[in-house]
């Protein structure tokens, strides 16, 4: 269960409570989808001893009672999902969740916009144009509360992470680096290029459902100007003009 | 039978800290709790309680504290300056405070956390599951002078002030881990030089995690770039951009890119947490087996540490008044003034 292998599923201890599956080592759809079949199927047969199932991009973590279960047990339960999940799974399945955000994009809700749109080979109208009109999907909810990891934005946008730290970003902005979109929960620093910024918290500790956000939902940029996510931050309802579509 | 205890004088490191939330990783939010466990099972031992019981985390120095009833508190974790209207208090022992008394809890002697746990916990709101307070998160905030925490209290006042050897874990020392699914990441030269190196702990520690400076070339994985994010936990050792190592503590992000050596055990965990700046730690690589040996449940470690506990006894020369101190106990033992 050490070994690191590419381009096939691997199986590794991680502490003493917990198994990852690892898909990849590089960002990629197929490896995507593959985790959150395994997590939504780890969902639904909720096996015994299992703590926590926690889906990242291309890897997925089950933590475990060890009280309970064993290393091995759970190894057996994901190499046999790994077995299902490529065929079941090879693309992201359409979306039963479309959320509409409100962004502002570039200018001073995106100070880094014109040079990110710059590496990426696209004047900062393009950009923008191009940012809104890609469906994104939340690839992972992680590193801090609620906050998702959002892509795959097309192959011109792998630019790397910045060398300098930024030092303060503002809860609600949006940043970009390697195909990938981060939504902050929190101010916070970043090694990532801020191109815009929304009024959605995508953490709402006081709320019934802390996370509104799932691996798996579509996310939908609505173009806003700055004034008006500046009107929506100052409304204070934490869902920043977000709506949600279901479809059955 | 609850009791109310006001914090006077707070510092600046004081939060409510219990077991933290498990099973949350997939919302984003790590554990959290007390970034020493080992203290709150001390203190759960110490007041007879079957599991752990929320505490003020106290992170360098404490605060001034009163009750309006009789209650026992347990005094864990690092050991800091304590006394009661000037009676100096062991740490790493139980005592009974009472209305009209002062505690004063200063500095840290050694260590970096110490723990206040009142008999029955410390009563604060609950916040998805806890009442820990997750600062990284944004849940819950630092407690204030002024604060007043409800407690329970469950009658342990009736039992005499007892005491137990704590675990040595305020300087250092060496740390266990175990290799984790990145291990591979780094050559066989930087591992083996890895666990060759002594590290002392940089000044950039707190309840996410603790930095460590190293003498010597920074630890690089292979590849150094374009590594995918994957699932983070707490005791992982992560190397930086820079090469330099830190191992990740209760508040850590759960997910993360930098590539990681290994996981720290659980048990060790507190020795890294509690370890002062410049304090020297070392690694020593466990294989699995001998990881899942050392697993235990935490009632267990519970009962363990009740059969340790032993009377607190005082020199009778050192108590300033005898009689006083004997007529206060038998009054505790019927309701006590000021009681609600």
């Amino acid at each position: 269960m050490t070994g690191v292998e590419e381009g096939t599923a691997s199986l590794h201890a991680l502490g003493q409570d917990g198994v990852l599956l690892r898909f990849s080592l590089r960002v990629d759809t197929q490896a995507t989808a593959a985790v959150q079949f395994v997590a939504r199927a780890l969902g639904d047969m909720s096996p015994a001893g299992v703590v926590d199932v926690v889906p990242a991009l291309s890897s997925v973590l089950v933590r475990f009672d060890p009280a309970r279960v064993t290393r091995d047990d759970i190894a057996r339960h994901l190499r046999d999902l790994a077995a299902l999940a490529p065929r079941q799974g090879k693309d992201l399945n359409a979306a039963r969740r479309i959320w509409h955000i409100p962004a502002a994009l570039g200018g001073a809700a995106g100070p880094d916009l014109a040079e990110a749109a710059a590496m990426a080979g696209l004047g900062p109208d393009a950009a923008i144009r191009q940012l809104a009109e890609t469906p994104l999907r939340v690839l992972a909810i992680g590193f801090a509360p609620g906050q998702p990891y959002l892509g795959l934005l097309p192959d011109i946008w792998d630019i790397p992470r910045q060398t300098a730290l930024t030092p303060r970003v503002e809860a609600g902005a949006l940043v970009v680096a390697l195909r990938q979109i981060v939504l902050f929960a929190n101010p916070s620093p970043t090694g990532w290029r801020q191109i815009g910024l929304t009024a959605f918290r995508p953490f709402q500790p006081a709320a019934d459902d802390p996370v509104p956000l799932r691996a798996g939902d579509e996310i939908r940029l609505s173009l806003a100007t700055t004034d008006e996510i500046a009107a929506l931050v100052r409304d204070g309802d934490p869902k920043g003009g977000a709506r949600l579509e279901v479809t059955p | 039978m609850t009791a109310l205890l006001t914090l006077h004088k707070a510092g600046p490191g004081i939060t409510v800290q219990d077991g933290g939330r498990p099973g949350m990783a997939r919302l984003g939010l790590s554990r959290g709790g007390a970034v020493d466990r080992l203290a709150l099972l001390e203190a759960a031992a110490l007041l007879k309680a079957e599991a752990p019981l929320a505490a003020l985390e106290m992170a360098g120095i404490g605060g001034v504290f009163t009750t309006t009833a009789a209650a026992r508190i347990a005094l864990t974790g690092a050991p800091m300056r304590a006394d009661i209207d000037g009676r100096e208090l062991a740490w790493g022992a139980s005592h009974l405070l009472l209305p009209d008394q002062t505690l004063t809890i200063g500095p840290a002697l050694s260590g970096r956390y110490g723990y206040l746990t009142p008999e029955g916990g410390v009563g604060a709101p609950s916040l998805m599951s806890s009442v820990s307070a997750h600062l990284a998160a944004g849940l819950g905030r630092a407690c204030r002078s002024g604060d007043r925490f409800v407690i329970a209290r469950t009658g342990a006042t009736d039992a005499g002030p007892e005491t137990m050897t704590q675990a040595p874990r305020f300087a250092g020392g060496v740390i266990r881990y175990v290799a984790g699914p990145q291990s591979a990441l780094f050559s066989d030269e930087t591992r083996k030089r890895f666990r060759a190196t002594e590290f002392r702990v940089s000044g950039a520690a707190n309840r996410q995690g603790v930095r460590l400076d190293h003498d010597g070339a920074p630890f690089a994985a292979e590849p150094r770039a374009g590594l995918v994010s994957e699932p983070i936990i707490e005791g992982d050792i992560q190397m930086t951009g820079e090469g330099q190592a830190a191992i990740l503590l209760a508040e850590c992000q759960t997910i993360g890119g930098y590539p990681r050596i290994g996981t720290v055990l659980p048990a060790d965990l507190p020795i890294v947490a509690q370890a002062p700046t410049a304090s020297a730690l070392r690694f020593r690589e466990v294989s699995f087996e001998e990881a899942d040996r050392l697993l235990r449940t935490e009632p267990s470690q519970i009962a363990d540490l009740r059969r340790g506990l032993r009377p607190l006894v005082r020199d009778p020369r050192k108590i300033p008044d005898l009689l006083n101190y004997q007529l206060i106990s038998g009054v505790t033992a019927g309701d006590a003034p000021g009681e609600r």
